[in-house]
């Protein structure tokens, strides 16, 4: 940017160091509020242990997941149950694979998921609605329209119809659901787009000239981060259980890799045969990675989100 | 109003237009046919087949005769895999199960759900609030395919008190771990949705008026908190709706209850395109036929909103 004599740019400069110093303080202010919800701070512990479990739990695990113990398949019921003299600390699954290492494995898949997809939301959905509600008019009502008409088909249907026909594998699920994720988010960040994209300062980069496409990743976008960071963080455990809910159908990732739905769905099938753990552990680590998200992102929403104080 | 529903409509049919264009575009880019096996049949036989279901034909007419044959026969062509079976048959077979418990459950969200909000909100800060706040918010993360088995597991397998699968004929033995299972998490978004709009109506300005005219609490409740409670309770009904019809999914391959699910995901290990994008078109349908009578029940109930 080129400044038309000192003193303006001095001012400018100035009144950038202030606007950050206030920004900075919005942030802070955000993390005090976050520390002060007791459920949030210890879900985010409770994820930060799952997470260290998912991506390093491997390390402790006696074998690999795809390695059958030979000497206890077929009397599973008796032999497999959970035991740490012989380090299947969560027992056996049905074809007699360590259930520990395959408990991490699943858990890292079902995070993976989460994150990429929200990952996915907050690019392409932040800039699409940032761009939609700075255009305004007749791009918005087309690009908005865009979004409600993806929205209402029966995603999961067509995530089916996507993954039968293209072949199951983890790559195709990252694609499927990364293409409806982000629509919610576009929705959202261009509400608060059409907020900001009146404040003077907005109106003060286009007075100086500032190109419509550098005032949305600048002025417009970095405002936004707020309100999609909390979305995203909302949205990750709805995508660990479209995740999930394709495994557990069996149409998700495919052997020898699993994830936390392909675990529980065995679990579930096998529960009469007295081998309960296969259920449990997966359901556990399931659970407990849901409630954290849910709890850290409604606390995200009360420190983040001006609209709930 | 008359004007604000056609012009809903004529946003309905062109979505609708474009899911069975994007179905078939997805049919056409797939790699394979759905007559590729593993042993392939011979040159000729295929093109026999493929001209059989009207596959050798450009793609522009194929996707036209398909949507003229739906809006004109309720013809959704053969089974690829189902020789003996039109894509309709299955429809028509599957899909009055779907309905029945996806009804009920349906019912069971919106009463049960509703009841509790209410309770949690007129009794706010009680223990009966952190009760119904404490159980929306442990139901809402439990997805439908971990509580199916959990289920089975206290009711069947433990407590012995209901057959753990199967249909019957829609007998209630039947229907109630089915409609549990995919009601639950609903119910409970609808809860806490209830409560916070409820809460938010008992402190605007009218509800006051009413209580300082003396009106009994029971009275100010039905008659003026009621309504504009149900604003966004309304608008959630959308959304649960195409949850349960994918929550049917789980019910029907859980408990063999034999609906529209099954068959989907039979036809999705099968390849069976045809079925697939039958169903597929047909949820799409319900969902913006649904989300249509939502949004124009909406405009009814709400003065505010401009049509």
């Amino acid at each position: 940017m080129v400044f038309p004599d000192k003193a303006t740019a001095d001012g400018l400069i100035e009144a950038a160091a202030l606007s950050e110093a206030k920004g900075r303080s919005l942030w802070s202010d955000a993390v005090g509020r976050f520390r002060q919800n007791k459920a949030a701070v210890f879900a985010l512990y409770v994820l930060i242990a799952i997470t260290l479990f998912a991506f390093l739990g491997q390390f402790l695990a006696a074998y690999s997941n795809e390695e059958i113990d030979w000497s206890r398949l077929g009397n599973i019921a008796q032999t497999g149950a959970p035991s740490f003299s012989n380090g299947h600390y969560f027992g056996l699954d049905d074809l007699g694979r360590d259930l520990y290492a395959r408990t991490v494995q699943g858990t890292r898949i079902s995070i993976l998921v989460g994150l990429v997809g929200s990952l996915i939301a907050v690019v392409v959905g932040t800039l699409y609605g940032a761009i939609a509600g700075y255009a305004g008019h007749r791009t918005d009502n087309v690009m908005m329209r865009i979004v409600d008409i993806l929205m209402s088909i029966p995603f999961m249907f067509v995530l089916i119809l996507l993954l039968v026909m293209f072949g199951r594998s983890i790559g195709m699920l990252f694609v499927g659901i990364g293409l409806i994720s982000w629509l919610d988010m576009a929705r959202i960040a261009r509400g608060q787009t059409l907020t900001i994209k009146n404040k003077e300062f907005v109106e003060a980069a286009v007075a100086t000239g500032v190109r419509p496409f550098t005032i949305i990743l600048r002025h417009i976008v970095p405002n936004l981060l707020g309100i999609v960071v909390v979305y995203a963080t909302l949205l990750i455990p709805g995508l660990i259980i479209t995740e999930s809910f394709i495994s557990f159908l069996g149409l998700g990732v495919q052997e020898p890799s699993t994830s936390l739905g392909a675990l529980i769905s065995k679990g579930a099938s096998q529960m009469q045969y007295g081998v309960i753990w296969q259920l449990l552990f997966p359901l556990f680590f399931f659970l407990a990675t849901l409630f954290a998200f849910f709890f850290v992102g409604d606390g995200l929403r009360d420190a983040l989100d001006p609209k709930d104080r | 109003m008359f004007s604000y529903i056609v012009r809903r409509i004529a946003v309905a049919i062109p979505t609708l237009l474009i899911l069975v264009v994007i179905s078939f575009i997805l049919m056409f880019a797939a790699p394979g046919g759905p007559f590729t096996s593993e042993r392939p049949l011979p040159p000729d036989l295929l093109a026999n087949i493929n001209a059989k279901y009207g596959l050798d034909k450009p793609y522009w007419y194929q996707i036209i005769h398909y949507i003229w044959n739906v809006v004109a026969h309720f013809d959704f062509g053969a089974s690829f895999k189902y020789k003996d079976q039109t894509v309709a048959d299955i429809i028509k077979q599957g899909f009055p199960v779907t309905l029945t418990y996806g009804f009920w459950s349906f019912v069971v969200a919106v009463l049960v759900g509703v009841s509790l909000g209410v309770v949690a909100a007129i009794r706010q800060n009680t223990w009966l609030d952190y009760l119904a706040v404490g159980i929306s918010v442990g139901a809402q993360a439990l997805p439908n395919f971990v509580l199916a088995p959990m289920l089975v597991l206290v009711f069947t397998l433990w407590l012995g008190w209901l057959p753990g699968g199967g249909w019957n004929g829609g007998q209630w033995p039947y229907l109630i771990m089915p409609v549990i299972a995919l009601s639950t998490s609903y119910m409970a978004s609808i809860a806490r949705i209830t409560r916070s709009s409820m809460l938010e109506v008992l402190n605007a300005g009218f509800i006051r008026t009413a209580k300082a005219k003396g009106l009994p609490m029971r009275r100010i409740i039905w008659r003026h908190a009621m309504k504009p409670t149900m604003l966004p309770v309304l608008s959630y009904l959308g959304p649960a709706f195409v949850g349960m019809i994918t929550g049917s999914v789980v019910v029907d391959v859980y408990f063999s209850t034999g609906g529209i699910g099954l068959f989907f995901v039979n036809s999705a290990f099968n390849r069976d395109y045809s079925t697939m994008m039958g169903i597929t078109i047909l949820v799409g349908a319900l969902t913006i036929l649904f989300s249509l009578v939502v949004d124009v029940l909406y405009a009814w109930i709400d003065p505010k909103i401009r049509y």
